[in-house]
């Protein structure tokens, strides 16, 4: 089962690659963008098949490893 | 006198943390993250600078994880020393040794230079010979310096005078411009400056000496 962790920065944290993505599309002439946030996409290819489970275990990785809860935030989405 | 420097794929500040070690009279040994105990004796573990791991997925993250960080978190347990330098520092967060997280600079841009910081206390093994309020010259070397914590932390950190080092003016956004702090009990530093590379006469900046000379003479009357 293909199961995604999708992390990002918490609210209220600053984002200076976000900010400078935001100045970036400016030059590139995209007017309007108030504001950007960026993070990272982890996809895991697990054994299990049962969708709990694997929503569980992908839950606990993010604790343990692939977020850093002080700054980041995370969602685990399922297939 | 015994140190331990920590060695991971991508350190790249261990020799010359070694050799500061050296100079205030430790005997050093490195010691490669696979291992899972740190050799009897060891009075005082550095963790170096660098890209360990190639910074993947955080700074510091897959290194804090390895076998020997165990025996680190085990070593700080009872009551031992142990200082985190730059990717050091950015390990030492990430195994929650010390609060707070070190995001990329305000600037963005990597920045290496010297930088005037305040000695901001003299309550520890690594600051206890500097003079209270004096200045030190320290070079930086990195992207992900930007120091950041919650409003507790941060009131916790100067109300305990937690906080080892400031830098003069802001240089990469950190809160309360911190540079460095220390564990509750501390005898944990975590800084982003470099004082190993400010610790010999050849490299044209002395005031890192003091603070490894302030760590040995710790160790010898422990």
């Amino acid at each position: 089962m293909k199961v995604r962790a999708v992390i990002k920065l918490k609210d209220g944290v600053l984002d200076p690659q976000g900010e400078a993505i935001r100045h970036a599309l400016g030059t590139l002439g995209f007017d309007g963008i108030e504001n950007v946030r960026q993070g990272k996409i982890i996809e895991l290819d697990l054994a299990e098949s049962d969708s709990q489970k694997a929503e569980a275990e992908v839950q606990q990785m993010c604790e343990a490893l692939l977020a850093n809860t002080v700054i980041e935030s995370y969602e685990v989405e399922l297939p | 006198m015994k140190a331990a420097v920590l060695v991971f794929p991508g350190s790249n500040c261990d020799r010359g943390l070694a050799m500061a070690f050296k100079n205030a009279g430790f005997k050093v040994e490195m010691v490669w993250h696979k291992d899972a105990e740190l050799p009897a004796g060891v009075d005082i573990v550095g963790v170096p600078g660098g890209f360990s791991f190639g910074d993947y997925l955080r700074s510091g993250a897959i290194a804090a994880r390895s076998p020997i960080v165990g025996a680190l978190m085990a070593h700080v347990k009872k009551g031992g020393h142990a200082i985190g330098i730059c990717n050091g520092f950015q390990v030492l967060l990430e195994t929650g040794l010390l609060p707070g997280a070190l995001m990329r600079n305000a600037g963005i841009r990597f920045i290496c230079k010297s930088v005037e910081l305040e000695v901001a206390t003299t309550d520890s093994d690594f600051t206890r010979c500097y003079a209270h309020g004096s200045t030190a010259t320290f070079p930086i070397a990195h992207r992900d310096g930007n120091y950041q914590a919650t409003e507790e932390i941060r009131a916790a950190l100067s109300s305990e005078d937690r906080i080892a080092f400031r830098y003069k003016t802001d240089i990469n956004g950190s809160v309360d411009r911190i540079a460095g702090i220390l564990s509750e009990n501390r005898r944990v530093l975590g800084l982003m400056p470099h004082p190993e590379r400010a610790a010999d006469p050849v490299l044209g900046l002395t005031d890192g000496a003091v603070l490894f000379n302030a760590c040995s003479a710790a160790a010898a009357n422990a």
